[in-house]
């Protein structure tokens, strides 16, 4: 038999799923989330190991890491990294926000049809 | 500060048919088991707290009464949200950990059957039974969560389910069972010694093996003993012969076998008959069968022991009961609650040991790893804290 290890790794257990918080669809987030935590985990980890290697092989110490001081360029750069990767991450906060604001673009699509059906 | 951390992966001895982890598969189970100890210390924790400050109030403020048991428990449970984020997060460590595993393992499986059928040719250690029907209790479930769980073989001599069992107990205890997991086996062996130091078995059968983790210990303890590993798993059987060949031990078969039906062995044959953590996976009728079969292999003087969590006796209150009995219906284990709910004194009886010869006590897992929980800072974990129950006693 072909082991297909991505597909199988994730295979479902006999018997129904238990969902516990009241709404299935936050458990599921949930699920989500605390997969993505763990990837997240697993990449400091990851990241440490090579500062310790880089440290042990003499290339850098681990210190020069704690007391990196960016130039102004630097500074920007990684803070303008951190601005968008928080405005990827809360997308659809930003999306329900608009929704609320502008409600003229929050038509349901059937009436957007509907509208178009008549131009 | 004690920050009282589970141990690092790497810290598991890495026998020669132990899975290969990569860099990231081991950090996922080290982030894992600190996930686990987590959940354990802190989120389990507030769901007792809920439970004496809201739940058990409320549900005398509607009734006019406490709890009368368990199930009214578990009713009002479910309602509570600190139980809901608890339990959700303890079944979604499950899954995830059986992932993880399953994904290291299965990468590796054609691998890993190899190696073990290197250790397995000309091994008289390992008698398979072609054709072997499986109990049907064990076809129903996949325990504790293990997709295919013990039986499934995803091709010719595959033993991966059994190599990501091996590889994943030490997320789920957090590392207190030891770097072989064989915590369990090494606290029994070291139990008996202490208290019989006169009784030299020289057959011991193990009910339910495994993959013969805790069996091992025995063989250890007893070198001049012949001990029977059975189960009714192929590839754990074929993994745990090749795992003993790998660790040096040699008076250990594993021997495919329903434990209801010994028929290959004799009456009488047995000075010591064990079983770890294996009757709770067994059958509502199955059970008795088993003991009857116990009962008829021991020799007269010998001894039975059985490893299980403690059963639900009437002063143990409703709230621990619930817990206790959560992995029953929630971690795949179905048979779990009906087992703790009776005597193991009727059950012995069944066995061969008569009320006067019965023995229960309590052993802790004996860990070699210098990072274990200490008495004071172990939190109850219910079904996960390795404490045990051990029933049984002398037939005479
Ligand atoms: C939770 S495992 C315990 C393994 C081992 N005793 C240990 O402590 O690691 C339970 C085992 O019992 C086996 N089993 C269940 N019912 C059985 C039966 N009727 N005959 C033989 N083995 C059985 C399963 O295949 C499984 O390997």
């Amino acid at each position: 038999m072909e082991i297909n290890d991505i597909l199988m790794a994730g295979n479902k257990s006999k018997g129904q799923r238990p969902y516990y918080l009241d709404d299935p669809a936050v458990e599921r987030v949930l699920n989500i989330t605390m997969a993505l935590a763990t990837e997240l985990a697993v990449l400091r980890e990851r990241l440490d190991t090579v500062e310790r290697l880089l440290d042990s092989k003499g290339v850098l110490a681990q210190t020069e890491i704690e007391t990196f001081v960016p130039d102004s360029a630097a500074a920007e750069a990684r803070q303008l990294a951190h601005a968008r990767y928080v405005a990827r991450i809360l997308r659809i906060v930003q999306q329900e926000l608009e929704a609320v604001a502008q409600p003229e673009n929050n038509k349901p699509m059937t009436e957007i049809a509907a509208d178009i059906n008549e131009m | 500060m004690d920050y009282n951390l589970p141990p690092v992966w790497t810290q598991l001895q890495q026998h020669e048919v132990f899975p290969t982890f990569d860099h990231d598969e081991r950090a996922r189970y080290n982030f894992l088991s600190n996930l686990n100890r987590f959940i354990a210390t802190t989120v389990a924790p507030a769901t007792k707290v809920a439970y004496d400050r809201r739940v058990e109030s409320e549900f005398v403020a509607t009734h006019g009464r406490s709890f009368q048991n368990r199930l009214e428990l578990q009713e009002a449970m479910q309602h509570e949200p600190l139980y809901q984020t608890w339990a959700a997060l303890r079944r979604c460590t499950m899954e995830m950990r059986q992932q993880n595993g399953r994904a290291a393992t299965l990468r590796q499986a054609h691998e890993l059957a190899a190696k073990v059928e290197n250790l397995n040719r000309d091994n008289d250690k390992l008698i398979l039974t072609p054709n072997f029907v499986q109990p049907p209790y064990l076809e129903h479930v996949d325990n504790h969560l293990m997709p295919g769980s013990y039986r499934t073989a995803y091709f010719d001599k595959d033993v991966s389910n059994a190599a990501n069992y091996d590889s994943g107990l030490f997320v789920t205890s957090g590392g207190l069972l030891g770097s072989l997991t064989d915590g369990g086996g090494k606290a029994i062996a070291h139990w008996v010694k202490e208290m019989y130091p006169d009784f030299k078995p020289k057959r011991i059968l193990d009910l339910g093996a495994g993959l013969g983790h805790n069996t091992l210990p025995l063989a250890q303890a007893f070198p001049d003993a012949e001990v029977y590993a059975i189960d009714a798993s192929e590839p754990f059987l074929r993994y745990g012969a090749a795992r003993a060949k790998a660790l040096g031990i040699e008076n250990v078969w594993f021997v495919q076998m329903n434990a209801e039906n010994m028929a290959a062995f004799t009456e009488r044959s047995f000075d010591w008959v064990q079983s770890t953590m294996f009757l709770h996976e067994t059958g509502g009728h199955a059970i008795h069968r088993i003991t009857k079969e116990i009962n008829r292999v021991l020799a007269k003087g010998g001894l039975t022991l059985h490893i299980e969590q403690p059963p639900y006796t009437a002063d143990m209150s409703f709230y621990e009961q619930f817990m206790r009995d959560w992995d029953a219906y929630n971690n795949a284990e179905p048979f779990w609650g009906f087992l703790h709910d009776l005597d193991p004194r009727d059950l012995m009886q069944e066995a061969g040991v008569a009320a006067e010869n019965f023995i229960q006590v309590y052993v802790r897992a004996i860990n070699d790893l210098d990072t274990a929980q200490t008495d004071a800072t172990m939190q109850e974990d219910y079904g996960r804290t390795p404490r045990w129950h051990v029933f049984g006693g002398w037939k005479r």
